[in-house]
């Protein structure tokens, strides 16, 4: 069983990854390239999808895909990648979208989860071996902020006061 | 100055209870040395040669005397009793222990400061120009700008993990203090035709490796989009920046790559694209920061001729280590840090607590750090130019060179730095001590000498007018002399002279150079101009003549 950090609550995560065992109608993430080899397969998926994309791919390119998916998982391959972070803010500002954002990877680590937060990212799939408790404490690590986070979900990290708008 | 408020002092101590918990946890072995190092560097901590190397941020150089007196205790308290002023108006302490790091910081929160964010892949402490709000001919004061950058880029959610650090340089008067064109991004302000303040853009300048000048990407930035703009800039970067070698990854590298014509099409559609979300800087907040900047309450003088009946070692230094004001009677004062023999840079504790003092009586509390790491007391009576000389003096601060060959930009180098090849500091000394003959040193005139232990390039080597680059060769210290270079309004990468040179032939070499520009220059001729007028064969002639069997 796989747990993940949505919402500040540390849940059982209900999403599988393609490539693992699935039932028919269970949430799954699929990889860009998978969704672009078989969209009409995708488009047919009975359950809940999300699409799992990488640091430099183009969030810009989804637009027409965005409203039937449930959930985008943009990958942190290191914590000391931060493309993810411009991503995600594209995807709450630029292109409105309103579902799971999630974090993933190798690089989702406590010391990085208070940006991502603000970054727009509503759930974290942490690195192995980090603690989860911790990551879900280092959401509050900061209780104001200098910048506008990008919130179109509501903040998950609780900013009482910040400077620019 | 600028005084924090209740979100500033909240920020700051957070940040200091975030760290304390990553060294601890980092003690404890729970983070790994290559899990902490972003997280340390984030902080201005370094693993050096022989101990860290915390690095405090000056924004933009500005200091208050109970910061500077804080500072003092910090070194006596922490450190071996002094620091290091840098070129960007950053305060390194050479010796502090990991451990007590946290609590270091939490002193300098108390005092409204902070090392965040003077190191490692992000946004870097933003410096301005020394003679700031004082100038006669200034467009607008910078600093109220870089205070706004400073908060809009303290830990930025989405440009705090970019491709490489980004340095970034405010400047409000055509000559150019703050060696803005080799910055990762160079405002300049201005204004348009109706009169209102904005800014020309320069981006991708920077020295280290293949340095390169900034280039214009936008001539006019009004005021209220530069939040907006600067987003844009570091949106393209960090999406499109190289992560795959660390040698090709800052912002200048990209803005080659692309071109600067392309660069600034990516960089104003996403400017454009992003209007909607981006960071407005709105009216009120502008005049808020501003108004921490308002000019002092100053008395109403009269300019004096402060020469009358003086000794000429007071007329020496005045014209060198003082600069006009724009208000009468006062006078901006250098505070000396490039005594011959001593360390460029350095101050002792004692030092700063006497200058603290002096600045509480005679220049409004106030000191600010410089590019050419010297500090300054800007706006002194010019009735106590006289005292102040006396009693800079007496400290061992008021070695009347500033402007002139000893006074040298030079970065830690070998003796302090894990990065370089070759040592700075003991050449430094030895060309100080060549040139110890004050009417020598005049003559020659302005000649600004800048030295880096290696290719990162630190103490600014390629602008200078003599540039040297430490180099290892089988093992020994040699230096590479470039001419040429300038940082000053007409910004110019130095040229190499040719084959490197050992240690102890260098300072002999430099005074080659110089004793050719003296026999080449014109009348009233700056060494700069007879360079750019002859070009760098005459010099480079006189400095290998003696040795033909140069490696």
């Amino acid at each position: 069983m796989r747990y993940v950090l949505r919402r500040r609550e540390i849940v059982v995560d209900d999403w599988r990854d393609f490539g693992e065992p699935a039932p028919p109608g269970c949430p799954l993430i699929v990889p860009l390239v998978e969704l672009r080899r078989d969209p009409v397969r995708w488009r047919q998926w009975p359950g809940a999808l999300g699409v799992r994309i990488a640091p430099d791919d183009a969030p810009e390119d989804l637009t027409d895909e965005l409203p039937g998916l449930d959930l985008v998982a943009v990958e942190f391959p290191n914590s000391g990648d931060g493309r993810g972070y411009s991503l995600g803010r594209l995807l709450r500002e630029r292109l409105g979208f309103r579902g799971e954002l999630r974090a993933v990877g190798a690089g989702v680590r406590q010391d990085q989860v208070f940006l991502m937060s603000r970054c727009g990212f509503d759930s974290m799939q942490v690195a192995p071996g980090e603690d989860l408790e911790a990551v879900r404490r280092a959401l509050q690590r900061y209780d104001v902020a200098y910048q506008p986070g990008s919130t179109a979900t509501g903040s998950v990290a609780a900013i009482r006061a910040q400077r620019f708008e | 100055m600028y005084q924090y408020d209740e979100l500033d002092q909240a920020f700051v101590e957070q940040r200091v209870a975030e760290f304390r918990d990553q060294t601890r946890r980092h003690l404890a072995g729970e983070l790994s040395e290559d899990e902490f190092r972003p997280l340390r560097l984030r902080n201005g901590l370094y693993l050096q040669r022989h101990a860290p190397m915390l690095r405090i941020a000056i924004p933009y150089g500005l200091l208050a005397a109970r910061q500077l007196t804080r500072l003092a205790a910090i070194t006596r308290r922490y450190d071996r009793g002094y620091g290091h002023f840098t070129t960007r108006q950053n305060l390194q302490l050479n010796w502090p222990r990991l451990a007590e790091v946290p609590e270091i910081l939490a002193e300098l929160a108390s005092v409204q400061m902070h090392a965040i964010q003077t190191s490692g892949n992000c946004v870097r402490n933003v410096t301005a120009d020394h003679l700031a709000g004082i100038n006669p001919e200034e467009v607008d004061d910078p600093r109220p700008y870089c205070e706004i950058i400073r908060q809009w880029a303290t830990l930025h959610p989405e440009f705090t993990y970019l491709p490489r650090k980004f340095k970034i340089a405010v400047t409000g008067s055509k000559e150019d203090r703050a060696a803005s064109e080799v910055h990762d991004i160079g405002l300049h302000l201005q204004r348009d035709a109706s009169g209102a303040i904005g800014f020309a853009v320069l981006v991708g300048g920077g020295l280290g490796r293949a340095p390169m000048i900034g280039h214009l990407i936008r001539e006019f930035l009004p005021l209220a989009q530069l939040l907006a703009y600067l987003e844009a800039i570091l949106r393209v970067y960090n999406r499109h920046g190289r992560r795959d070698n660390i040698h090709k990854a800052r912002i200048k590298v990209l803005v080659k790559a692309l071109g600067p014509a392309r660069f600034r099409e990516q960089v104003e559609a996403e400017w454009r694209a992003g209007h909607a979300h981006a960071t407005r800087l709105l009216p009120e907040q502008i005049e808020r920061v501003r108004a921490f900047f308002q000019p002092q309450p100053y008395e109403s003088l009269t300019d004096v001729d402060v020469s009358v009946g003086r000794e000429p070692a007071f007329l020496a230094w005045y014209r060198y280590n003082t600069r006009a004001h724009r208000v009468p009677g006062y006078r901006a004062v250098f505070v000396c840090l490039k005594a011959h023999g001593k360390v460029p840079g350095d101050m002792t504790a004692r030092q700063m607590e006497a200058v603290a003092a002096l600045a509480e009586r005679v220049s409004f509390g106030l000191i600010r750090a410089t590019h050419n790491q010297n500090l300054l007391l800007a706006d002194v009576p010019q009735r106590d130019l006289h005292d102040v000389w006396l009693e800079l003096r007496e400290l061992g601060l008021a070695m009347p060179n500033i402007g002139t060959l000893t006074d040298i930009i030079a970065c830690p180098g070998l003796d302090f730095c894990s990065l370089a090849n070759a040592g700075t500091l003991g050449l430094a000394k030895q060309i100080q001590e060549r040139f110890d003959d004050l009417d020598y040193l005049y003559d020659v005139g302005d000649i600004e000498i800048k030295m880096s232990g290696c290719m990162n390039g630190c103490g600014h080597h390629h602008v200078g007018h003599i540039g040297i680059l430490g180099v290892e060769k089988r093992g020994e210290e040699w230096y590479q002399l470039t001419l040429g270079g300038s940082a000053n309004g007409f910004t110019a990468l130095g040229e190499v002279i040719g084959p490197s040179l050992p240690k102890d032939e260098v300072a002999g070499a430099i005074e080659r150079i110089v004793e050719a520009y003296r026999a080449l220059r014109a009348d009233g001729e700056r060494f700069i101009d007879t360079l750019r007028r002859l070009g760098l064969e005459p010099f480079r002639e006189r400095v290998y003549a003696i040795r033909p069997a140069a490696a």
